[in-house]
């Protein structure tokens, strides 16, 4: 029991360290990714390439100056971006990594916890990580921050929904809401693949992951050219960075979600073992997120809710009826 | 990058095509049926594949656009009017001024400023040049006006300096002695036209 608690807490510290660099490193692969996509070159000067960029970044981060409007409600204030953050590193405890490998004689699971609700878990996590937008934004006396606050309730709120109904049908088919039973339930190849039963469960997925990530098209919430940075209009140094982080580490786990969903997880592709395959899988994820960026414009809040609540949700609604008779049949 | 694209300065003549946009829709049948034909076509993945092929033919295909500035520069037209310089002749190495004056008087911007005196073989010499480029405003009339071809303006366009004194003396702008076999007539403003010698007509000496 004793080893269950320490191997928990190394690899929750591992997760986090991880996670979190890859969410910067994340910055770096999304600032080259939409310079090739529009010719330039993106960051070259600071180290190889420009990766200590990363470090630049870090540096300029850390050392800003921690600014705290007069007006503002101090404690929310504060609080707003350690939940955004922390919220994004929970949901990721109940999301399973990489396949068991035997590290010294040890078998690991690269979970932190196999929760029997972990879809469950993952999205109510997402969910609460709405509070660091939306509180953020009110706790700031800033209008714009005002602004993206209320974009942050309707965005997020309105996309849950269809999260959780474009979900519903694939859990229906696996009959259970753990992560790992998802991806053993893929173990046959690339034929059994849930994306192959639902393609439209997961379309809504990836549009319903877009719109909680806040990437475009969907960035409503901190849109530059309507309103200034929304709700992050009034932070600066490492509490804005947290609000970045905890984008990236959102990003991350909606590629997870979606790889270890419907393209068959961390089971070995062909000739591709499968911790490889699945990091494969979630960086093809982040790469269509930062391609979506570099070629569709953003919607209009109104276009946002039509699509939610008139096409998207009952495309989810029917698509679990038809599930469901398909299933009685 | 050849001159062509310098010289090309006919910018209504290229081939411009109106976008067939649709009519806005109307009523609510309307949006729909065009919500449906957008999505069946799959118009979106047209922009996903036009970002995508630039990104191939920036990294594969050597198009990327970027100049790293301070270490490539673009090339700038022969015939652009930056920073003067002073040229010298080719054979002697003397400089080309004849101290006649004309620069100073027909600058509009009155930043030329010259002092002559006569040397010792009666020859006049130009003992002080300097222009002032806090006030130039690179007209070219001074290379125009410029009856020796001896002034001329050059590429030089980072003049960034501590000082404003800075390249703008009669040294500073004079071709180095040990550059002379560099030194390159100026095709711009005020230069002899390319068929120059076959315009020259002999003066009859009965005239």
């Amino acid at each position: 029991m004793d080893g269950y608690i320490v191997g928990t807490i190394i690899k929750a510290i591992l997760v986090l360290a991880i996670i979190s660099a890859l969410a910067g490193f994340g910055t770096y692969i999304e600032r080259k990714i939409l310079a090739f996509m529009q010719r330039r070159l993106g960051p070259m000067h600071v180290g190889p390439y420009g990766l200590l960029q990363l470090a630049a970044d870090g540096i300029k981060l850390f050392t800003k100056e921690d600014f705290i409007p007069s007006g503002a409600n101090k404690f929310i204030f504060m609080l707003a971006p350690v939940i955004t953050a922390a919220t994004a590193f929970i949901a990721l405890a109940a999301v399973p990594l990489l396949p068991e490998f035997n590290l010294f004689g040890i078998e690991v699971r690269p979970i932190i916890s196999d929760l029997n609700i972990g879809i469950l878990f993952v999205l109510g996590m997402m969910a609460a990580g709405l509070y660091g937008p939306l509180l953020a934004g009110m706790s700031q006396r800033n209008k714009w921050g005002l602004l993206g606050s209320a974009r942050t309730a309707i965005q997020f709120l309105s996309y849950e929904v269809v999260t959780g109904l474009s979900l519903l049908a694939p859990i229906m088919i696996v009959g259970s809401l753990s992560l790992i039973d998802f991806n053993n339930y893929q173990s046959g190849g690339i034929t059994h693949w849930l994306i192959w039963q639902q393609p439209l469960a997961f379309i809504l997925f990836i549009i319903a992951g877009f719109a909680e990530t806040n990437r475009t098209p969907f960035d409503l919430l901190e849109h530059e050219a309507e309103i200034v940075a929304g709700y992050a209009t009034e932070y600066s140094g490492m509490r804005w960075g947290m609000f970045f982080i905890g984008e990236y580490a959102n990003m991350i786990t909606i590629g997870f979600l979606a790889a270890l969903i419907f393209f068959g997880g961390f089971n070995s592709w062909g000739f591709i073992p499968g911790g490889l395959a699945i990091i494969l899988k979630v960086s093809f994820f982040f790469f269509l997120m930062l391609w979506v960026r570099a070629s569709w414009p953003h919607i209009r809040p109104d276009q946002l809710m039509w699509l939610c609540w008139k096409v998207l949700m009952p495309l989810a609604v029917i698509n679990v009826t038809l599930t469901g008779l398909w299933m009685m049949i | 990058m050849s001159m062509e694209e310098f010289k090309d300065r006919n910018v209504g003549v290229q081939n411009y095509r109106m976008l067939d946009l649709e009519p806005n829709p109307e009523t609510g049948m309307d949006k729909f049926k065009q919500v449906v034909k957008r999505s069946v076509k799959l118009e979106l993945f047209t922009g996903l594949k036009v970002t995508f092929r630039e990104m191939f033919n920036a990294l594969f295909r050597g198009e990327m656009h970027t100049t790293k500035y301070p270490f490539e520069k673009l090339p700038i037209s022969p015939r652009y009017r930056a920073i003067h310089e002073m040229k010298r002749l080719l054979e002697s190495g003397h400089y080309r001024c004849i101290g006649c004056g004309l620069c100073e008087k027909i600058c509009i911007a009155n930043c030329i400023r010259m002092d002559t005196r006569y040397d010792e073989n009666q020859r006049k010499e130009v003992s002080e040049y300097t222009i002032n480029f806090g006030r130039c405003i690179f007209c070219g009339y001074c290379a125009e006006v410029c009856p020796e071809l001896a002034i001329v303006h050059g590429g030089r366009y980072e003049t960034a300096s501590e000082q404003r004194a800075s390249y703008s003396t009669f040294e500073d702008m004079l071709t180095p002695l040990d550059q002379l076999a560099q030194q390159s007539e100026y095709p711009g403003f005020g230069a002899v036209s390319a068929d120059a010698d076959e315009k020259i007509k002999k003066t009859p000496l009965a005239y």
